[in-house]
């Protein structure tokens, strides 16, 4: 199955380009420009991964992070940033990114990291639903 | 005069480095943008080399997506290498309306942050003066960063130079939150110690929704 991905950055030409390699790779690719519309995006549909500009308008990528992580916990974000300083990215694991990476990114290497997104994201949902399983078995008490 | 160095250099240098880090952030996005339209084309060599057909549209899209990326960038160098000759000499003749120019690209990144648009109000006429044109950007810059906090929702600023008896102002208008906002603490230490350089006045408009800046033809050295 195709890996959903959401590409969040204020750049649309960069946007379309990197959006049109990930489909090339087999990807099935949204994007937006909007860190508003990325939020509403992100509880409308199930994504593998989310790859999130840190730098976006009117919304710190930060906060955009914590709020994708309150609708959808086991959300798998990748943050792209300018320039990586080890201050950011403690603060972007601290709310839950999986990883960080700095532009001009390799696509190769994010499409790696998005393989890792989906991969973690199966594992999350898998115990999710073996707790949900354990859980009404328990209350069942079959 | 005597001025307040102390704070002057502190509030230079800090500028200084804000503008220098918001023009790498800008040279970085258009770096990333060229870096991904190229890695575009490298992708279709791989399928032409396949044998699939490559549409010349798509290569055109990707042309015409680097060429404005470079102009783009050519826009963004040339600001830096204005903004850098800044300091070059410590007073000249400077024209108003080039050095709003210069300010609106250097701040625009830091605008559309905020959600904010800066616009420059087309000039009617030249309005010369003679400056320090680094303390002069730098008092436009933290006139501008208030400004853009009292836009409400109109997220506009208007940028104006015009002539004046033995002198020129600069308008920051539209500013929709000024009545409402608590001017206390503008202008601060800073801004001050700037103004006194600068042989400057600041007058806060509130029932216009304006910031007014007033300069001498020539100011005291």
């Amino acid at each position: 199955m195709p890996e959903k991905v959401l590409l969040v950055d204020d750049e649309q030409d960069f946007l379309e380009a990197m959006a049109t390699r990930m489909k090339d790779r087999g990807m099935e690719v949204s994007t937006t420009t909007s860190a508003a519309d990325a939020l509403k995006k992100v509880e409308e549909g199930a994504y593998d991964a989310v790859v999130l500009d840190l730098m976006m308008p009117e919304m710190d990528g930060l906060e955009v992070l914590k709020a994708m992580k309150e609708k959808r916990p086991e959300l798998q974000i990748i943050l792209l940033t300018g320039y990586a300083t080890v201050q950011k990215g403690v603060e972007a694991m601290k709310f839950g990114a999986m990883d960080f990476i700095e532009k001009p990114a390799d696509l190769k290497i994010l499409t790696e990291k998005i393989h890792q997104a989906s991969a973690q994201k199966m594992v999350l949902v898998e115990k999710k639903i073996q707790e949900k399983v354990k859980r009404l078995i328990q209350e069942k008490g079959w | 005069m005597s001025w307040n160095w102390e704070v002057i250099s502190e509030t230079g240098l800090q500028f200084f480095g804000m503008m220098s880090a918001s023009i790498s952030h800008e040279i970085k996005n258009v770096m990333a943008i060229i870096n991904e339209n190229a890695g575009l084309l490298e992708d279709l060599t791989v399928m032409a080399e396949k044998g699939m057909p490559i549409d010349p549209q798509r290569l055109r899209t990707v042309a015409n997506r680097i060429m404005k990326q470079i102009r783009r960038g050519d826009d963004i160098i040339k600001g830096m290498n204005r903004f850098a000759h800044s300091v070059d000499e410590p007073w000249r003749q400077v024209e108003l309306n080039d050095t709003l120019g210069l300010m609106c690209t250097l701040s625009g990144r830091f605008a559309s942050m905020r959600g904010v648009t800066l616009e420059l109000d087309p000039p009617s006429t030249q309005v010369p003066i003679i400056t320090n044109p680094f303390l002069l950007q730098n008092f436009i810059w933290l006139c501008l960063d208030f400004a853009m906090g009292s836009t409400g929702t109109g997220k506009t600023v208007v940028l104006r130079a015009e002539k004046i008896d033995r002198g020129a102002k600069i308008r920051l208008s539209k500013l929709q939150d000024l009545a409402k906002r608590e001017t206390g603490s503008f202008p601060g230490e800073r801004e001050t110690a700037l103004l006194q350089a600068l042989n400057a006045d600041l007058v806060i408009q509130k029932e216009l929704g304006e910031l007014h800046l007033t300069f001498p033809a020539e100011a005291k050295r």
